[in-house]
């Protein structure tokens, strides 16, 4: 099977916004975020943060909940008629956030399609192209809609393209994330399979290997465990002189826009397989630092959005 | 006379005392053995449950669908169960197969806070009229009010029975009757208790459950399950018929399946040993065994303080990745002690 790869694996990584850019900026591309759970709020909060996006609107369904409270008290203009928000005024934006549920979104697709607006779906739905910023970054703008896979895809995929890259003959590859309890929502413990599910289409896609598995496991402990994910493969013959430098490299890439981002185990061969493990601080956002999950999908979401903006800005220069 | 549902995982939880290697051989002999005995639930599987045959815990040596179908076409009494941990396995890829090769008895595992994890996962079973039973693991990890929170939680989701997993065998008998207590009295349907032996408590702590109230206990012929092994059936049958309780088991046949299963289906009989003893006291899961005795020869570090450090991490059961981690870093202040000399 023919696999996408990088003409040279140790290139420097191409079309990442610098986000803190003192040139000053023509006018910043509007998003709409619609959920106002943990990934929704949390979403919010870093938006303001950006150079160039700005969240004209913050959609939830319960007007008291912790998120719309929130974004009200930071200014930021709230609704909590769902989906019929945008309906109302889908001139309010550009680009809308999903951060509901892969049931949901999968309604919410048609319509926001047919409204001409692009998105980025955080939910598991697997409807839109697959986005992993550290990948296909430069792929992604001609899609209406985008898929941000999931934490541990976030976490993952990118390790494994690398050991992709270096390793001719692949059997298998593996990834178990560990997160808190404390960071999971009720639509992520609603959402295990499709999390599964989606995880593992990704590792297909970007690995080229029809052979792959997904674990998540919820650990409860005092103080919350950060995000923790292992990613091992199956190797004919394991090469690590030639993997580490692409690992390294790709962290380096991960790192530009997931600070938090760290190596713990850098690729070792055990047990007839290479295996290696990350573990994601988060910026402490909406949930503490230990909620790396929360972050790292977010971060990725935020990457894609301030891609959009940039090319939009070269596309329509004002 | 009260009466004791009896579950037998031994195909399930003795997978992992040999790295899931179980044959399609030992799964038919060890069905017939028990279907004759009168074993109301023959659980069959990857020690982890459906699904999870992984790099992380173990391949399975046989895929589960044959586990399952050689299981079912040698069971015609017992009914066959199998085991669910949600983020391992999914309803459409391996629950829904396993329903319907003629799974009669579904157990949907979580770590004993997470029961909201399961509630499709039970819902699902229950709708395809199957009996859908809540495994909470680990239950030494939570207080009797949290699991009875848990427990409810399960209830509500149609769940047939609760079972508490002490997965880490670090519950003594006066644990497990403060749990059964508040369990049974604040719960509607049955509760189940599933023991490991690490501390020597399994046989003690099933009867301390049943005498609290309990009214399903798992037991495993020899004891063959993960780490120090479970609550040895065959002794379980004994003690229950000695106390009153009746199980409709034969105590002859089940002796005999008893023996069968270590001719035909163990290399060797599980036994209490010192990490076993360790991992008990420490509340890390039984699991972890097999795994703790290779990673610590590789990074040259003592087992015994992995399992306790591992502990200290307050790992769950499927965290088997994190002790590589642990190992490397044990390794490294060793070595910085060792150059700071």
């Amino acid at each position: 099977m023919s696999l996408p790869r990088l003409l040279d694996p140790l290139a420097p990584p191409r079309g990442f916004v610098a986000t803190n850019l003192s040139l000053p900026r023509p006018e910043k591309l509007k998003v709409a975020i619609i959920g106002s759970g943990n990934i929704g709020t949390d979403l919010m909060m870093k938006i303001r943060r950006s150079a160039s996006l700005e969240c004209s609107l913050f959609i939830g369904r319960n007007p008291d909940s912790l998120g719309l409270v929130r974004a009200r008290e930071m200014g930021v203009p709230v609704s909590s008629a769902g989906i019929q928000a945008i309906i109302d005024r889908p001139d309010l934006c550009n680009l809308v956030f999903d951060a509901t549920s892969a049931a949901e979104h999968a309604k919410h697709h048609p319509i926001l399609k047919a409204l001409g607006l692009q998105v980025i779906d955080m939910t598991p739905s697997r409807v839109g192209a697959m986005a992993v910023p550290a990948i296909n970054l430069e792929q992604l703008a001609a899609h209406q809609n985008v898929n941000m896979v999931s934490c541990g895809g976030q976490a993952s995929t990118p390790l494994a393209y690398a050991i992709a890259q270096t390793h001719a003959e692949v059997e298998y590859y593996e990834v178990v994330s560990s997160i808190s309890s404390l960071s999971a929502g009720p639509a992520t413990r609603a959402n295990l399979d499709e999390y599964i599910d989606t995880t593992e289409t990704a590792l297909r896609k970007f690995t080229g290997c029809a052979n792959t598995k997904t674990i998540l496991i919820l650990n409860p402990a005092q103080p919350p465990i950060h995000m923790q994910t292992t990613v091992s493969a199956k190797v004919a013959t394991a090469d690590l002189d030639r993997l580490r430098p692409v690992v390294d490299r790709m962290v380096a890439t991960i790192q530009r826009y997931v600070p938090g981002y760290q190596m713990i185990v850098p690729p070792v061969f055990e047990h007839n397989r290479v295996v290696m493990m990350v573990r994601v601080t988060g910026l402490g956002d909406f949930l503490p630092s230990y909620a790396g999950n929360l972050d790292i999908i977010n971060c990725a979401a935020i990457a894609t959005a301030e891609h959009f903006a940039l090319c939009r800005t070269k596309k329509e220069p004002l | 006379m009260k009466h004791v549902l009896i579950s037998d995982p031994t195909l399930r939880d003795g997978n992992h005392a040999v790295m899931h290697q179980l044959n399609s051989t030992q799964i038919a002999a060890y069905c017939r053995a028990a279907d004759e005995a009168g074993l109301p639930i023959v659980e069959v599987g990857h020690g982890n449950g459906l699904a999870a045959a992984s790099l992380q815990l173990g391949l399975s040596l046989v895929p589960d669908k044959e586990m399952l179908e050689v299981a079912r076409s040698n069971l015609s009494r017992s009914q066959l169960g199998v085991f669910i941990i949600p983020g391992f396995g999914t309803i459409k890829r391996d629950l829904a197969p396993a329903i319907e090769i003629g799974a009669d008895v579904v157990r949907v595992g979580s770590h004993c806070t997470e029961a909201d994890t399961t509630a499709r996962h039970l819902a699902y079973a229950r709708k395809h009229g199957k009996k859908a039973y809540g495994n909470l693991m680990m239950c030494h990890m939570a207080s009797p009010a949290t699991l009875l929170a848990e427990c409810r939680k399960m209830q509500s989701y149609g769940a047939d029975g609760v079972v508490l997993m002490d997965s880490a065998g670090a519950l003594l008998p006066a644990d497990v009757t403060e749990r059964f207590k508040v369990l049974v009295g604040g719960l509607e349907i049955p509760v189940g208790f599933h023991a490991h032996n690490n501390l020597g408590m399994a046989i003690a702590n099933s009867i301390a459950a049943v005498e609290a109230g309990g009214r399903i206990l798992d037991g495993t012929a020899r004891g063959f399950g993960a780490g120090a092994g479970n609550a040895q059936l065959e002794v379980l049958i004994a003690v229950l018929q000695q106390l009153g309780y009746e199980t409709n088991i034969d105590l002859y046949k089940v002796l005999d399946l008893s023996d069968i299963a270590e001719k035909q289906v163990m290399k060797t009989v599980p036994i209490v040993r010192p990490t076993s003893i360790v991992s008990g006291m420490a509340g890390v899961v039984s699991t972890f065994a097999k795994h703790v005795d290779r990673i610590s020869v590789q990074y040259a570090v003592d087992p015994r303080d992995l399992f306790f450090e591992l502990g200290r991490r307050k790992v769950v059961a499927g965290q088997e990745d994190i002790i590589i981690e642990v190992a490397m870093d044990l390794a490294h202040r060793r070595d910085a002690v060792s150059q700071a000399r």
